[in-house]
């Protein structure tokens, strides 16, 4: 784990992002798939973002790359990496942004490599389209990348194509692929997903040693809560498209302050802990046409009050982390009103 | 839940083998002088299971452990060996309907609930399908009760049975497979990965009601997953699979706490944290080897830390070991001692 030190707490944030609205128009309506999510990531520091399917996490993440697939758009809302606004550039100019300063790891190796190309072409023309570099120096830049990321023989592999490799070897190759042009955050979304967990603790330890070494920023975002506690340094936890819950990994994980973080915990099955049933979370999350008024989490919550009904929260102060759930707040949640869904 | 009452072998596989043939056509196999290619998925385990216990599987993909799921449920032939269920040799081929008592009392419920629903039949249909295909309803509103009664079991109400899948999410839709699979009044569940495409969440939903089902019907269920911690959740004892081959087996507490193999521990060794008790991870290098040309002796020697000469010339056999049994040499030959493993006693 990243020591908290390790980041000064003065520093400018890397990358900023203010009330990130990203909807969808649809026949029946514009959806909000991402509504109102601020938050910000520090040089150096590794932001995990958790959330089950739907959630709206890869959203924001495809969003600050700049790849929202339209009709997904941003309604409103700041992206700024380094002080400067990323999500108003024109398309050529966000080009050279994504790669040079930003880059990103996808789930599925095999669709983030062209089959056709061998390893080498793909990684010289990246490094050759964001650093002045001649052919043969990109080529070593190549595979001095391969070699860091851990491909046994990369002198002879370079010139392999995506299909002779495993599914681990590719995920590497994927992360060469976005420290090419050494950029200053990485955007992963779930990197490590496709993988075996042996495969996966060796790419998660990867991507921690290399940002250690060039001080990248990583925006983690995953549904492993296993993966987020071992690589992040903080966890912003979405649920219906907004932020419920962040703060230190470890607060969040260990004494979590929103009723949905609490029911996610317990609901993973650990080791060292064997009861009789796992504590879960009745009901699923509402789909973006019925989200509901107030906080979107009220139909499965148990401390739901009366003013969850109307109000929504924003994010409030909760021990070391902020939480939108009015239970932090000094009115509280009014009057108590019982759980919609019996499901057991 | 298992004692010593309860009847052994309910469910017993002997030698269990499956190749995949993927050679080439014949034609360019004569002119290019290549050989026949076969894929030993699965290359000869034994598993006893006694009835009311869960019995898992784990292994990384491609280790052939949904490849014993369908040769269990007879959705492959095997190549050899025998499966009994309850006393009766289920694995030969038999002339149509001479299994089809038997097959009642043995259900699947499969990974995928987006592909192993018929998207154009109503949720009605798709469950009360196995009830009309076993003759077990005595008329219309028989069936209607017992269809009803089974949507309520998986916490889904009765309307739903007008729907379509599509107009599920994900955890109800596996429900409604589960649903299925209980209409016929299986005995035997075979699971393969019923959790592993769902959200955390909705995972302990699941998990949870196959624990209730189990304990309400005294189901038996062969549980195949990739996720550890899932298993030691819900098994009574757990097979680790490597390669198409049982590498240890035991009862789960003494897997957990006392893991033998090296290729068990290794598996142990990277389950993420979430205690976060600066227990450090030790990325096990290398990655599984292809089926097709499987490594000689013990298959995990070019990734084990404790392998020498005998590991890599001669295949270690399954012996028993407290309450459980272990292939490996370097266990046999006491090279390699047995330890206690904190994880157990973490929270």
């Amino acid at each position: 784990m990243v020591p908290s030190d390790k980041i000064p707490s003065n520093n400018a944030p890397l990358l900023e992002v203010k009330n990130l609205r990203v909807e969808f128009p649809t026949r029946r309506g514009t959806l909000l798939a991402v509504d109102d999510v601020s938050f910000d990531i520090a040089p150096g520091e590794v932001l995990g973002v958790v959330g089950e399917s739907g959630a709206g996490k890869s959203l924001t993440g495809n969003a600050i790359i700049g790849l929202l697939e339209p009709p997904g758009r941003i309604a409103s809302g700041e992206i700024r990496l380094e002080g400067k606004r990323i999500d108003n550039l024109p398309y050529e100019e966000m080009r050279k942004v994504r790669g040079a300063r930003i880059g990103a790891i996808f789930q599925d190796p095999l669709t983030s490599l062209n089959p056709l190309y061998s390893v080498s072409r793909q990684l010289v023309e990246t490094i050759q389209t964001h650093l002045p570099m001649s052919a043969a120096q990109a080529r070593q830049r190549a595979i001095d990348l391969l070699k860091e990321v851990g491909i046994p023989g990369a002198e002879d592999r370079i010139d392999h194509y995506p299909h002779q490799f495993s599914g681990g070897m590719r995920q590497r190759v994927v992360i060469a692929l976005a420290l090419c042009a050494g950029p200053r955050l990485i955007v992963a979304d779930e990197p490590t997903t496709a993988l075996d967990v042996s495969i996966q603790a060796q790419i998660i330890a990867l991507l921690k040693r290399l940002c250690r070494e060039h001080g990248t920023a990583v925006m983690l975002v995953t549904h492993d809560m296993g993966v987020i506690a071992e690589t992040a340094d903080r966890v912003a936890v979405m649920y219906a498209g907004r932020i419920a819950e962040v703060g230190p990994v470890r607060d969040v994980i260990k004494d979590a302050k929103h009723p949905y973080t609490k029911g996610l915990m317990g609901s993973i099955p650990s080791l060292g802990h064997r009861g009789d049933r796992l504590t879960q979370i009745d009901g699923a999350m509402p789909r973006l046409t019925e989200i509901p008024p107030g906080c979107a989490f009220n139909p499965r919550c148990t401390f739901r009050g009366a003013r969850c009904l109307v109000e929504r929260p924003d994010l409030i102060p909760a021990g070391a982390s902020r939480a939108a759930c009015w239970l932090h707040d000094t009115r509280g949640v009014g009057a108590p009103v019982a759980k919609e869904l019996a499901d057991a | 839940m298992p004692d010593g009452a309860i009847k052994p072998q309910f469910v017993r596989i002997q030698g269990l083998k499956r190749y995949f043939d993927v050679s080439a056509p014949w034609l360019v196999r004569k002119i290019e002088g290549r050989p026949r290619q076969l894929v030993r998925a699965v290359d000869g385990i034994d598993i006893e299971i006694a009835r009311g216990e869960t019995f898992s599987l784990v292994g990384e993909s491609g280790c052939g452990k949904s490849t014993v799921a369908r040769l269990v449920v007879g959705l492959y032939p095997p190549t050899a060996g025998r499966i009994e269920f309850d006393g009766n040799d289920i694995s030969a081929r038999r002339r149509q309907g001479a299994h089809s008592t038997l097959r009642r009392r043995l259900q699947m419920i499969f990974q995928d609930p987006f592909a192993s629903l018929n998207p154009r039949w109503r949720v009605f249909d798709i469950i009360a399908e196995p009830i009309r295909a076993f003759g077990l309803s005595s008329g219309k509103a028989d069936l209607e009760k017992q269809v009803s009664d089974l949507l309520r079991q998986v916490r889904l109400t009765p309307a739903d049975g007008r729907k379509f899948p599509h107009e599920f999410s994900g955890g109800q839709r596996q429900r409604i497979s589960i649903a299925r699979a209980l209409a016929s009044r299986p005995e035997f569940l075979v699971c393969d990965e019923p959790t592993s495409a769902l959200d955390v969440s909705v995972q302990a939903q699941i998990l949870n009601l196959m624990m209730d089902l189990q304990r309400r019907f005294g189901l038996t269920y062969l549980f195949i997953s990739h996720n550890l911690a899932v298993v030691y959740h819900i098994s009574t004892r757990v097979g680790v699979m490597y390669l198409g081959r049982l590498v240890e087996q035991a009862p789960t507490d003494t897997l957990f706490k006392r893991p033998k193999h090296p290729y068990t521990r290794m598996l142990l060794d990277t389950i993420p944290d979430l205690e976060m008790t600066g227990r450090q991870r030790s990325p096990v290098a290398g990655e599984v080897p292809s089926p097709i040309d499987p490594p000689s002796g013990c298959t995990f020697h070019p990734r084990c830390p404790f392998a020498n000469d005998r590991c890599k010339a001669e295949r270690p056999a399954l012996l028993a070991i407290e309450g459980g049994a272990v292939a490996c040499h370097a266990i046999e030959e006491g090279r390699l001692a047995v330890e206690d493993r904190s994880y157990a006693a973490a929270r």
